[in-house]
C-alpha cells in the first residue's frame, strides 16, 4: 500500500510545535493469560497542533482501539497519554468527562446523534453539559450548523435528515465546543461519494482554520486528503509518513 | 450544569418517548388505584356488616321455645315442654331478679292475609307485641304514630304496617287512618314503619304489627309466644342479662339438674363477634389481593424502568462521549423516574378516590387512608429505585462500553 502514498517524508524533521497528542508505549490487552489479545501492543505517537492525520489499517489492526483511547472513551492497559499537555491515562472519571467535553470533538461512523431530538438540540448538548447559558448556546449552535451548511435544517430530527446531513450535524456538535482535537472514526463509512466529498471538504476547512484533525479510515482517497498518514497492523504502527501531495 | 437544566432534560426525555411515558404512568396508576379501591371495598363491606349489626341492636337477646340444638335429645323433651307465655315475659321484667334487663317484648306471630278491597297482601312478618318491641328491634315509624301500652291494655284493633305491605294494600295513597282486614278482623292503620330493607331473604318491610292482646283475643287465642325479645341495659350487660333470664325461666319452667332446657337464648353480641371475625377475614383477604396487585404493579414498573434504561444505554454512551458527567446522567434518569412515579401515583390516587365513589359488588367502598400513603409511597420507591439503579450502572460504564451496547 506504501506505493499509493506517492510523497513520502520523515515526520521528525517537520515537527517543532507543542504536541496535542503524546502517546507513549500504549498497550491495550483484552482477556488474561494465554487467551489474551493485544489490540494495541506498544504504540507511541505524537501529533502536533494543526496537523491533519489519517490512521489507516486493516480491521483488527487496533486503529479503532487507538482512536477510542485518544478520545478518552476507553482506558489502556498500560502506557501514558498526554492530551494538550494533560495526562489522561491516570485521570478519574469526573475529570475525564470534562476533558471529553472541552478538549475533544468526536465523530462516529454511525453519527451517534441523540434520537428524536432536533439538530440544534443535539449541537447544543455538549455545551449544556459544560454549563454554557441557553442564549449563548443557541447562538453558537446556530453558527456551527451554518458552518456545516445546515442553517435551514436546525429543527429537523435525525430521522428527517440524510446520512450526509446527520454526519454534518455530528461535525457541528463536535466543533461547537471549540475542542483542541477533532477525532473522526470512519466518518465516511456510512456515506455516499457525494456526501463523502462534502464532508472531506469540511475537514479541509476545519484544518485550514488551525484545528487538529485525526481521521481513522480504510479508504485510500479519504486518507489522501490528510497531511500525514499512519499505518497500523497487529496493534503496532508500521509506517508514519507525510503526504507529499498535501504538504508542500 | 444547573439542576433546572437537568430537569428540562428529564422532561424532554419523557416527551420524546410519549408512548413509553404513557404506558409507565398507566401501569403505576392501575397498581395504586387497585390497591386503594380493593382495600376500600374490604373496609366498606366490613363497615356495612358493622352497621347492619348495629341496626339489629347488639343489646338484644332473643328467647325462643325449644331446647338449643337438634337431634333425639331435643325431640325427646317435647312432651314435657312448657311454652313461652306472656307471664314469662312479665316475669323477666322483675327488676330485683333481673337488674340488667331494660325491657322485654313478647312476640306472638301468625300467618295471615290482609285485604283492602281487591288488594291482598300476606305479610312475611305478622306480629303481636307491645311497645317495648320498638326499641328492642330498632323499629321506628316514618309517619303516623305508634300503638301505646293503652292500646295493648284495651286490646284495640290498630296496626303498624311496613312499606311493602302499605304499597300492596293502598298503592300510593297514605295508609294512615285507613282500615284493612287481616285474618278476618278489621284494623285501623295508625303508623307506617321506616324502611328497613331486606335482611337475607326476608323483606323487612313486609310487616304488620298489632297489640299482642288484640292478636290473642281475636286471631290466635291463647297460643304460645313465638319468642321474647329482651333488651339488656347496655351492650356490656348482655351476658349478665342472659344469665338472669335463664335463671328466671329455669325456675318458672322447672328446669334443674339433668333436665334439658325447653327454651333457648340467642345472643346478638355473640352473633356480632362471629360476623366481625368473618368481616376481618374478608378484609384480610382483600388486603392480600391488594398487596399482590401492588407487587405485580411494582414488577411492571421495575420492568419498564429496566427496559427504558437498557434501551437508552447507547444514548447514555453518546452523552458521555460528548462530555456528560456521570452525575448529570444519573440525575436526569432519576428525575425522569421520579416524575413518572409521582405522576402515576397521583393519578392512581385520583382514580382510586373516584372509583371509590361507585358501589362495587353491592358494597359502598370506604377508603382506608393508610392504603393511599402505602400505595403511593411504594410505587414511588419502586419507580425511583428501579429507575435509578440501572441508570447508575449504565452511567458508570466507560463510554465505549455503553456505545457498543445494542
Amino acid at each position: 500500500m506504501a506505493e499509493a502514498v506517492e510523497a513520502v517524508d520523515s515526520v521528525d524533521s517537520v515537527v517543532d510545535k507543542l504536541p496535542v497528542i503524546d502517546v507513549r508505549d500504549a498497550v491495550k490487552r483484552y482477556g488474561v493469560g494465554d487467551a489474551s489479545i493485544f489490540a494495541l501492543n506498544g504504540v507511541s505517537l505524537s501529533i502536533e497542533a494543526g496537523e491533519y492525520v489519517a490512521i489507516m489499517g486493516p480491521s483488527g489492526s487496533g486503529k479503532s482501539t487507538l482512536m477510542n483511547i485518544l478520545g478518552a472513551l476507553d482506558n489502556m492497559t498500560s502506557g501514558e497519554y498526554f492530551l494538550d499537555g494533560i495526562e489522561i491515562s491516570s485521570m478519574d472519571e469526573i475529570h475525564l468527562s470534562i476533558v471529553r467535553g472541552r478538549k475533544i470533538g468526536f465523530i462516529f461512523q454511525s453519527f451517534n446523534l441523540i434520537p428524536r431530538t432536533t439538530a440544534i438540540a443535539n449541537v447544543e448538548l455538549p455545551m449544556a453539559y459544560q454549563g454554557v447559558k441557553a442564549k449563548e448556546r443557541r447562538a453558537r449552535a446556530m453558527v456551527a450548523l451554518d458552518v456545516v451548511g445546515l442553517g435551514d435544517r436546525i429543527n429537523h430530527e435525525p430521522t428527517e435528515l440524510s446520512g450526509g446531513q446527520q454526519q454534518r450535524v455530528a461535525v457541528a456538535r463536535a466543533l461547537v465546543t471549540r475542542p483542541a482535537l477533532l477525532l473522526a472514526d470512519e466518518p465516511t463509512g456510512a456515506l455516499d461519494s457525494k456526501s463523502t466529498g462534502d464532508l472531506l471538504d469540511l475537514f479541509d476547512q476545519i484544518n485550514a482554520a488551525g484545528r487538529t484533525v485525526v481521521v481513522i479510515t480504510h479508504e485510500l482517497d479519504v486518507a489522501h486528503r490528510a497531511k500525514r498518514i499512519i499505518r497500523m497492523r497487529d496493534g503496532k504502527i508500521v509506517s508514519d509518513e507525510l503526504n507529499k501531495q498535501r504538504v508542500a | 450544569m444547573s439542576v433546572l437544566e437537568i430537569v428540562r432534560f428529564a422532561i424532554r426525555g419523557l416527551f420524546t418517548n410519549r408512548l413509553r411515558t404513557f404506558l409507565t404512568v398507566l401501569g403505576i396508576t392501575i397498581g395504586v388505584a387497585s390497591v386503594i379501591i380493593l382495600l376500600a371495598v374490604g373496609n366498606g363491606s366490613s363497615k356495612a356488616i358493622q352497621a347492619s349489626l348495629d341496626r339489629l341492636g347488639t343489646n338484644s337477646l332473643q328467647v325462643r321455645s325449644g331446647g338449643g340444638g337438634f337431634g333425639p335429645r331435643a325431640r325427646a323433651s317435647v312432651s314435657s315442654q312448657k311454652p313461652l307465655t306472656i307471664l314469662d315475659a312479665a316475669a323477666l321484667m322483675d327488676k330485683s331478679q333481673a337488674p340488667d334487663i331494660l325491657q322485654v317484648a313478647p312476640i306472638a306471630s301468625t300467618n295471615g292475609t290482609c285485604v283492602v278491597g281487591a288488594n291482598t297482601s300476606s305479610p312475611s312478618t305478622f306480629y303481636g307485641t307491645w311497645p317495648a318491641y320498638y326499641k328492642a328491634s330498632n323499629t321506628s315509624i316514618q309517619s303516623g304514630s305508634y300503638f301505646t301500652n293503652d292500646d295493648v291494655t284495651q286490646s284495640r284493633r290498630v296496626a303498624l304496617i311496613g312499606q311493602t305491605t302499605a304499597t300492596a294494600l293502598f298503592g300510593t295513597t297514605s295508609p294512615i287512618g285507613q282500615t284493612m282486614r287481616c285474618s278476618g278482623i278489621e284494623f285501623t292503620v295508625i303508623g307506617l314503619t321506616t324502611v328497613k330493607g331486606a335482611s337475607g331473604f326476608q323483606d323487612g318491610d313486609s310487616l304488620v304489627l298489632i297489640p299482642i292482646t288484640t292478636m290473642e283475643n281475636t286471631i290466635t287465642g291463647n297460643q304460645p309466644l313465638s319468642s321474647i325479645i329482651v333488651e339488656a341495659t347496655n351492650s356490656k350487660t348482655t351476658d349478665a342479662a342472659q344469665t338472669e333470664l335463664t335463671a328466671i325461666l329455669d325456675a318458672r319452667h322447672g328446669i334443674s339438674g339433668r333436665k334439658t332446657a325447653d327454651f333457648s337464648v340467642f345472643n346478638q353480641a355473640s352473633l356480632l363477634t362471629t360476623a366481625s371475625t368473618s368481616s376481618q377475614t374478608f378484609t384480610t383477604l382483600l388486603g392480600m389481593v391488594a398487596a399482590i396487585s401492588l407487587l405485580v404493579g411494582g414488577i411492571g414498573i421495575t420492568n419498564i424502568m429496566l427496559v427504558t434504561v437498557i434501551e437508552r444505554t447507547r444514548e447514555i454512551g453518546i452523552r458521555k462521549a460528548i462530555g456528560a458527567p456521570k452525575g448529570a446522567i444519573l440525575s436526569q434518569f432519576l428525575i425522569e423516574a421520579t416524575i413518572l412515579s409521582v405522576l402515576g401515583g397521583a393519578l392512581g390516587v385520583v382514580v382510586g378516590f373516584v372509583g371509590s365513589h361507585f358501589t362495587i359488588a353491592g358494597t359502598k367502598p370506604v377508603i382506608v387512608p393508610a392504603s393511599v400513603f402505602l400505595a403511593f409511597g411504594v410505587s414511588i420507591l419502586i419507580g425511583v429505585f428501579f429507575g435509578g439503579y440501572p441508570a447508575s450502572r449504565a452511567a458508570s460504564l466507560r463510554p465505549i462500553e455503553a456505545l457498543r451496547y445494542e
